[in-house]
């Protein structure tokens, strides 16, 4: 049975200690970035983010002031049971892991803000066994305002879906932090591809994925994006994407969504895997 | 890059797009909900919490102040969601504004009419630019919580002109 006093007080600490740290596979493509980078403006912009994230990691302070909006992506085991409430327990250990950042939560129609930064955003994928693992992370607005979905005829096929996402960080701009990274869900319905455009972001960053076709096309994307000449920033050069994530599901025979999620610069996110006590 | 030493006497007509400057001096904090209730209070004649007139406003919501700091983590915003109020903002003699991505037409018409400067701090750089921000005052709409209008004192900030007084811009 799992305590859910332990899955607050866990998935709280690892939510502080994430906010507080730039994931590291992405400060060292941003290192390689800055390497690489001949356009004056955009090495100006590469060496604030890396001094940013250095000055973060030594002062113990949060690399962004969006703290952002708390995503959990939990998977349990069927055969997995609590000694009370996991939502509530999952809500709780975000709550607290809050408790020093910014609370950025509020109602869609009044803006009143909820002042802990609750409630997450949680999706619960349930599997065979007994397991408890919970990913999170840290969506800020000016990124996550910039994805979006297509809902593609098939016919468009895989150059429809690179000019999707390639459309889409075109005209996100400078808005969404470049050098940024993207997820990109392709099938399902409008929802699931939105979906796992998310989770695709969830896999370690710059990791290509298995599926050698996928592979390709993340290729694909990453090098359109980066011919568009955005830069950090927006202020030009090579470097707009320093990854892309795709993640695919059988879709209908009619359909081709396509969704991109914009996942800026300043990557936090956690993995804690629950033990039963 | 050649930076630039900008004040808040720095004549920002002279300023232009591309040039990199290191700001000191005061710099007011306002992002959606002040700018909202500050182009409000305008449209009904009321005070604004300060004299807009030549001042600098930086869109920013940083995290809480921790106890024996100056301030949190406190980066840019993004800036487009300020266009709708920022005509406004102008017409009352706004000159400085600090933010990060791009600007709408609108706002790049009025700023070459109020002769109005638009700069950009790096996205993302919050930690960095704590470290150059030495002291904060509260101004207005504490309800606001890290939305609240406060009034810093900046060392150093460094910022890079993106539209210039004459409309000219980089991004």
């Amino acid at each position: 049975m799992y305590n859910c006093k332990d899955i607050v007080s866990r998935l709280s600490e690892a939510v502080d200690a994430a906010l507080k740290r730039v994931d590291c596979d992405v400060l060292g493509m941003l290192k390689a970035a800055y390497d690489d980078e001949n356009n004056e403006r955009a090495k100006w912009a590469l060496a604030q983010i890396i001094e940013n994230d250095e000055v973060a990691e030594r002062t113990d302070s949060y690399p962004c002031q969006d703290t952002g909006v708390a995503m959990l992506m939990v998977t349990v085991g069927q055969d997995a049971t609590f000694d009370g409430s996991l939502a509530d327990a999952l809500e709780e250990g975000v709550r607290l892991g809050y408790k020093d950042g910014r609370k950025s939560i509020a109602h869609p129609l009044t803006r009143i803000n909820t002042r802990d930064n609750t409630p997450p955003v949680i999706y619960y994928d349930v599997v065979p066994g007994d397991g408890l693992t919970v990913k999170f992370l840290a969506k800020g607005a000016g990124s996550e305002n910039m994805g979006g979905v297509r809902m593609l005829t098939p016919s468009k096929g895989k150059r429809g879906i690179i000019d999707a996402a390639v459309n889409i960080v075109k005209e996100a701009g400078a808005n969404p932090c470049p050098p940024i990274l993207l997820g990109v869900g392709v099938g399902g319905t409008m929802d699931k591809a939105a979906l796992l455009s998310k989770t695709a972001l969830l896999r370690k960053c710059g990791e290509s994925s298995p599926d050698p076709e996928v592979a390709e096309l993340e290729k694909e994307i990453l090098s359109e994006v980066n011919a568009l000449g955005i830069g950090a920033q927006g202020l030009g050069g090579k470097h707009t994407a320093l990854a892309c994530a795709v993640e695919i599901a059988p879709t209908h025979i009619g359909m081709l969504p396509v969704a991109v999620t914009v996942q800026c610069h300043s990557v936090r996110h956690a993995e804690v895997k629950f033990d039963e006590r | 890059m050649n930076v630039k030493p900008m004040t808040n006497e720095t004549d920002v007509t002279t300023l232009e797009a591309g040039d990199a400057v290191s700001f000191s001096g005061t710099i007011y904090t306002a992002r959606d909900a002040a700018h909202k209730r500050m182009t409000e209070a305008a449209a009904e004649n009321k005070p604004l919490p300060f004299d807009v007139r030549g001042a600098a406003i930086y869109y920013a919501g940083p995290t809480p102040t921790r106890t024996g700091e100056v301030i949190g983590s406190c980066g840019p915003t993004t800036s487009a969601r300020m266009d709708d109020y920022t005509p406004t903002m102008l017409g009352l003699g706004l000159k400085v504004m600090i933010g990060k991505g791009k600007r709408s037409d609108d706002v790049i018409a009025s700023m070459i009419k109020n002769k109005a400067v638009y700069l950009i701090a790096v996205g993302g750089a919050a930690a960095l630019i704590k470290s150059r921000i030495t002291a904060c005052e509260d101004v207005a709409y504490p309800d606001l919580g890290c939305e609240a209008v406060r009034k810093l004192t900046v060392k150093d900030l460094p910022l890079l002109v993106a539209i210039d007084s004459h409309g000219n811009s980089i991004l």
